[in-house]
């Protein structure tokens, strides 16, 4: 006889359209209209730092950079849905998290310019800096759940993966771990279609990267990734339900940019596929929605726009005044000064740093 | 008390895990089955599950997991059940663990003990003799420690879970249960980053490390030969300063270790010495090691490790040379 040893199916949802309409019915009760336009101005701030990062990588004022634009919505709807002692696992492009969770903008575009300080956590950011071996942060955020379940603390570790990185061994481990254990964990796909010049139909068969979690017997689902509410309502309701186990979600976005500075996405990526994305993008929507409802205009925009050009130029001004410190090379390898190496140190500072 | 190595290291993690709620082990088959050389027996029933955690099969998420534990303030004893299980978790160790506390200039830190079972001897099937130490030892932010019996195993473990910093912590097998020493029963540290001297000598220096200190010692005693002989106990960050004041006084040094001669600890001991001691020494240095080549399938390995023969002679031709 046969009979069915697994019947599953993974959910989609969105809560706001494209031409900025909600579906009442999905709407997060918690999202108030002050809160709404908090996260629209967000956006726009991730945005335009975005913007000012890559035209600064191009003027040789910071290093290869990994832009984020498209992807604003997974981020800001994440970072609005968690709370201050959720724990955020980034890889290398959660820009609008670090903005939103209060890094020091300057502190982030000394990241981007290539200095170490840039990746030093602030005090109660509960969040780990920059991670780019992908899909390797994964069991970290589940050794950290993990911690939080064990020292009964009432918190979750959100770890973000690209769709590339689905394919990763570790991807796989951290799951499966999470899901043995229950552990407060949420595993966050942000599936822009492209693991550099790999689209998603060639990074592997599966029909979605949500029903990876099957397998790992946790939960799972996938929202659309350019619509912050879904991404908001999705992180929200994992969180809730975090103390039953891990939650595996795919925001399905776009990748409007390249993968880093040092790669042109013109070469593999056919013309249409990017035009017919920009009409889903995550920002304008937002705009129609709160315009519609007189929460926003023109006027409000350019002030917005005016605001952060301000805020974005000085925290680049103090990241270009950072005086780098060639001796912090060897004092942070370990928690005391080893004699050899100090003997490296003091030979690097005798030579003058070889300059 | 009597302990073999086995004993002590079991002893040093009921320490450990008493002394601190964030300690917590977590491994493949290490809670009921206590490990498979036994080295965890008993922990599981009496520290629960959640402290002496059996980990699903895969060795990088037991890495991963227990680097996240660290920076969430845990101070994770992971084990890997064969070093060469290990390759598969390396990513995690050297991408993340030995880098976390110089890229966020000292603002994320990664607490853990990662324990794992080195070298051949018992003949065990293939990838069970595997001996990493420098693949270790090359990364820094890394600590790499190896003691060679049941004494410094205990006290460098223990020493090991207060530090701040990721510690690869290599027991090799052949010792686990070949000899007992007194060990006390209670707290006490071994340094780390300091070699030992096991015996004073003026004509020639043997420094080794883990399964080569018993030959080593074996082989002086049926020579008779007046060796000093350094045990490194810590492989990285060398103790430079005990080697070099060692061949400063005997002039000739021979180094010993299990794992392959090419690019092994010796050569950055004999680079060492070359740099600093040159004109002290009064005979090239020697290395006696394990070939270059993978490690042999169980009935062959005999032929390959370096034995008490083996430095025998080489001791004969350094003192002739």
């Amino acid at each position: 006889m046969i009979s069915k040893a697994y019947e599953g199916s993974i959910d989609y949802f969105q809560v706001m359209d494209e031409g900025g309409n909600i579906d009442q019915s999905l709407f997060p009760k918690d999202v108030d209209d002050s809160k709404m336009v908090s996260m629209y101005k967000y956006m726009l701030l991730t945005r335009a730092l975005d913007a000012k990062i890559l035209s600064l990588q191009r003027q040789g004022r910071a290093a290869t950079y990994a832009p984020s634009l498209g992807e604003e919505a997974v981020h800001i709807g994440c970072a609005f849905a968690m709370r201050k002692q959720d724990f955020f696992v980034p890889n290398f492009r959660q820009h609008g998290m670090y903005v939103v969770r209060g890094f020091p903008l300057d502190r982030f575009i000394l990241y981007w310019k290539g200095f170490e300080e840039g990746d030093a956590v602030p005090q109660g950011f509960n969040g780990l800096s920059v991670s780019v071996p992908v899909g390797s942060q994964m069991p970290q955020g589940a050794g950290i759940a993990y911690a939080f379940k064990y020292k009964k603390r009432d918190a979750v570790a959100i770890a973000f993966v690209g769709d590339g990185g689905t394919s990763e061994g570790d991807f796989y481990e951290s799951m499966n771990f999470g899901g043995v254990f229950k552990l407060p964990l949420i595993g966050l796909i942000e599936n822009n279609q492209w693991a550099i010049s790999m689209p998603r139909n060639k990074q592997t068969a599966s029909k979605t990267l949500a029903q990876k979690g099957i397998a790992a017997g946790i939960a799972c689902v996938q929202v659309d990734g350019n619509d912050m509410l879904a991404v908001y309502k999705a992180v929200q309701d994992a969180i809730a339900n975090a103390k039953n186990g891990p939650t595996l979600i795919e925001a399905v976005t776009y990748r409007m940019g390249m993968h880093t500075t040092s790669d042109d996405p013109t070469k593999y990526r056919p013309d249409a596929d990017a035009e017919a994305w920009k009409k889903k993008d995550p920002i304008v929507r937002v705009r129609a929605y709160l315009t519609k409802k007189g929460l926003w205009n023109d006027v409000m925009e350019q002030q917005a726009n005016e605001e952060q050009l301000k805020q974005i130029d000085e925290a680049v001004a103090k990241a270009e005044a950072f005086k780098p410190d060639p001796k912090s090379m060897f004092e942070n390898v370990y928690s005391f000064m080893p004699e050899v190496l100090k003997q490296e140190e003091d030979a690097a500072e005798a030579a003058n740093f070889w300059r | 008390m009597q302990m073999n190595m086995v004993s002590a290291i079991n002893s040093a993690l009921d320490i450990a895990l008493k002394e601190n709620d964030d300690v917590v082990l977590l491994g493949e088959d290490i809670g009921k089955d206590g490990g498979v050389f036994r080295v965890t027996e008993g922990l599981m029933a009496k520290y629960g599950e959640d402290r002496v955690v059996d980990t699903p099969l895969a060795e990088s998420s037991i890495i991963g997991a227990a680097i996240g534990m660290a920076l969430a303030g845990m101070h994770p004893i992971p084990e890997i059940q064969f070093a060469g299980f290990m390759y598969i978790a390396y990513d995690q160790l050297v991408s993340h663990a030995a880098r976390f506390r110089s890229r966020t200039r000292g603002t994320l830190t990664v607490p853990m003990v990662v324990r794992t079972p080195v070298g051949g001897g018992v003949r065990a099937l293939e990838h069970h003799s595997e001996n990493p130490e420098v693949l270790y030892s090359h990364i820094g932010g890394l600590i790499v420690v190896e003691p060679s019996g049941p004494y410094d195993a205990k006290g460098l473990l223990l020493k090991a879970v207060k530090m701040q910093d990721p510690v690869v912590f290599l027991e090799p097998t052949r010792i686990y249960r070949l000899f007992r020493e007194e060990v006390p029963d209670g707290s006490y540290e071994v340094e780390i980053g300091k070699a030992n001297v096991l015996r004073q000598g003026s004509a020639l220096s043997i420094i080794t490390y883990g399964t080569m200190v018993q030959p080593v010692k074996n082989a002086v005693e049926k020579k008779g030969v007046d060796a000093e002989i350094i045990d490194m106990r810590t492989i990285n960050p060398i103790d430079e300063a005990t080697i070099l004041e060692s061949v400063k006084k005997t002039g000739r040094v021979l180094i010993v270790h299990e794992a392959p001669l090419s690019y092994g600890a010796g050569a950055e001991v004999a680079a060492r010495i070359a740099e600093k001691a040159l004109y002290e020494l009064q005979a090239p240095v020697m290395r006696v090691a394990g070939p270059s080549m993978p490690y042999p399938f169980p009935a062959y390995e005999g032929y390959a490790t370096p034995n008490e023969k083996r430095i025998g002679d080489a001791i004969d031709k350094l003192l002739s040379a």
